[in-house]
């Protein structure tokens, strides 16, 4: 069982998040890059397939050079071997562009299953699961919080603001996680110091077979047109009990959707 | 025109930019350790504390050893090989969150295991190493005794041997983790000098008291180890081990994670204070905008990287196998020595809500009294420093 687990490099939650107003993309040098969170699910459900069904662990990354600090994390928590592709041309690409550099760079590995998080913490599109799937004409189960493999096939719990739906395809297929699938471990001293011996190749886009024409900021599908910081936090809302303070909260948290 | 960028601003919480040196290995030890405090130790530290204990050793003996941190400079044996600098990182953060769970892997780590490693047989260490690694064993060291602290030549346990095996009697204090070892590293007295046993839990004779009533490490279980007739086999000797000067070396090891931790403690709590600071409003303005807080700021950030500058060069020599046990000495006694003016003056920034557990800042302050104290008194490191500088031996 061969995985791919496609890790994306964000920049920090923690921090204050900014794009760089030349060109309305992310401002990678505002803050500390990290993995996407929910990679993070994705690479632990990996592994964990991995020791139940054996076979290697692939990160794929796009991303420029510091995103190598990310691929090196995944490394450390187990993954066998990583693919970086790193060319200026891809600058700016938009979430169609980049499922489509994916399934090309995916072209030169190989796998069964290819796990991703489902959506990242910058852009937060959601889509590039659904897309990649559809460029590598290969089935897409999403949003999983469970996955299982027997041989030819994958099952997955789809989660639904309900429950969750089972859904199943044939191999290879692509599947993306939610954070409910699983705990992410932490990297171990002993990977984090055999993470540097491990294979990472590095691909420009002649390397993975991407038409430039169709990648990078120039030629994106969709375009960032305007950009605001978001409003400074408005005041909370103080409940007053009266003897029914519950019955306030209660209706307060219904009316936003959290019970 | 040149159009050379101005450098950036200095970031507060690592004035100097110490960690820009590290090497990405180190970084991600760095990291990984910060993100397991912050997510597992932290929100618990200050309950742990109060009740003065550590509630499930056990389980935290496993999740630390899951990491690697259990002799991770240590080479072989399940241990990581990491560098002295990453070890020291490790140190750092784990201080960070409470000079306990310091206590609690260097002790495993530096004293126990370093003994193994350094002095034991291969069959003690295949026996005990990789386990204690894992953290599916706990070590102590039994050096320190009622009536022998920075004397220890002077120590009153005995080993006596008996057809083909010894017999050890004798107290031992202060012993961190002692009450829940698996083993314990013990120093003994005989007619040849000191030499080390490794005493399994539950040997005929061997019992452990927990020391109650502490005012300080109370994240920690600190014990007493009484040894009454102890018979153990001439194989649980660690054979390589030849006078005081073991136990000492051990020490040495220890006292190196403690000039990291010492930084630690002495970050979180100017990082406490700069925060406060920031936030609580005196007279119409945060009380940072008082000239006397940003003194106290000033000079908090200055002992902070002072420390943290001390603690790195001391780490990159120890990594070129450079560093004399005399600079472990003025690392000990400096960093911890700034460490506590940091922290006296975070508390007294903090007012009344310094004294409180809602705060971590009276917690470091009351820690670092026994950090001060253990492995080496402050006065015992100047003594070593004198000696060191002056060539004369001023207390032996």
């Amino acid at each position: 069982m061969n995985i791919v687990v496609l890790v994306k490099q964000v920049p920090d939650t923690a921090t204050e998040r900014k794009l760089d107003p030349a060109d309305s993309t992310v401002d990678r040098a505002a803050s500390d890059g990290v993995i996407n969170e929910l990679d993070e699910y994705a690479i632990e459900e990996a592994l964990l397939l991995k020791e139940k069904h054996g076979g290697e662990v692939t990160i794929l990354s796009a991303g420029p050079d510091q995103a190598t600090d990310s691929i090196r994390k995944a490394l450390s928590m187990g993954a066998d071997k990583a693919v970086h592709l790193n060319d200026a041309a891809l600058h700016g690409s938009d979430a169609l562009q980049t499922a489509y550099a994916l399934a090309q760079a995916l072209g030169t590995v190989e796998y069964d299953l290819v796990i991703l998080g489902s959506e990242s913490t910058d852009a937060r599109t959601g889509v590039v699961g659904a897309a990649l799937a559809e460029y590598l004409g290969l089935p897409q189960l999403t949003l999983a919080n469970k996955v299982d493999i027997d041989g030819t096939s994958v099952r997955i719990q789809r989660q639904t603001d309900e429950g969750y739906d089972v859904v199943e395809a044939t191999l290879p297929a692509v599947v993306s996680v939610v954070e409910k699938i699983n705990e992410p471990r932490y990297p171990s001293f002993k990977l984090i110091m055999a993470a540097k011996k491990k294979p990472v190749a590095k691909l420009g886009a002649a390397d993975a077979g991407i038409d430039t024409a169709r990648v990078g900021l120039a030629n994106a599908t969709t375009e960032v047109v305007d950009f605001a910081a978001a409003p400074p936090r408005a005041a909370g809302t103080v409940v007053k009990d009266e003897g029914n303070g519950g019955v306030q909260i209660a209706d307060y948290l219904a009316a936003k959707k959290f019970l | 025109m040149s159009t050379r960028r101005r450098p950036p601003a200095p970031d507060p919480l690592d004035f100097l930019s110490v960690d820009s040196s590290l090497s990405p290995e180190e970084t991600d030890v760095r990291d990984t350790v910060r993100a397991f405090c912050r997510r597992e130790l932290l929100p618990d530290i200050a309950d742990w504390f109060e009740a003065g204990t550590i509630p499930d050793p056990r389980g935290l003996a496993r999740a630390v050893g899951g990491l690697g941190l259990f002799g991770m400079h240590l080479e072989g044996y399940g241990c990581a090989g990491t560098s002295a600098v990453a070890y020291g990182l490790a140190c750092r953060e784990l201080e960070a969150v409470d000079s306990g769970l310091r206590s609690f892997v260097s002790v495993q780590g530096s004293l126990a295991m370093a003994a193994i490693h350094m002095y034991g047989s291969e069959e003690q260490k295949t026996r005990w190493l990789p386990p204690m690694a894992a953290g599916e064993l706990i070590g102590c060291f039994g050096l320190t005794e009622p009536d022998s602290g920075s004397d220890p030549g002077s120590m009153r346990t005995r080993a006596r041997r008996d057809g083909p095996d010894w017999v050890l009697d004798g107290t031992k204090t202060w012993i961190t983790n002692g009450s829940i070892a698996d083993a314990a590293v013990v120093w003994a007295a005989t007619d040849d000098g000191v030499r080390g046993f490794v005493v399994p839990a539950g040997t005929p004779g061997f019992t452990a008291n927990v020391i109650h009533r502490k005012l300080s490490l109370r994240a920690s279980v600190t014990s007493e180890l009484v040894l009454d007739g102890v018979r153990l086999p001439e194989s649980a000797r660690l054979p390589l081990a030849e006078g005081l000067g073991a136990p000492l070396s051990c020490l040495n090891e220890a006292r190196y994670g403690i000039l990291w931790g010492a930084v630690g403690a002495a970050r979180a709590c100017y990082e406490a204070a700069l925060s406060y600071a920031a936030t609580r409003e005196q007279f119409g303005r945060p009380i940072a905008a008082f000239q006397l807080t940003q003194r106290k700021l000033a000079e908090m950030v200055v002992d902070v990287n002072h420390a943290s500058l001390t603690a790195l060069h001391l780490g990159r020599l120890k990594d070129a196998g450079a560093c004399h046990h005399n600079q472990v000495s003025f690392g000990k006694f400096s960093n911890v020595a700034a460490a506590q003016r940091v922290a006296a003056k975070a508390r007294s920034l903090h007012g009344a809500n310094g004294i409180t557990l809602e705060y971590p800042v009276l917690r470091h302050m009351l820690n670092l009294e026994t950090v001060a104290t253990y492995e080496g008194t402050e006065e015992i490191h100047m003594l070593s420093v004198g000696q060191a500088v002056t060539g004369v031996s001023a207390f032996r």
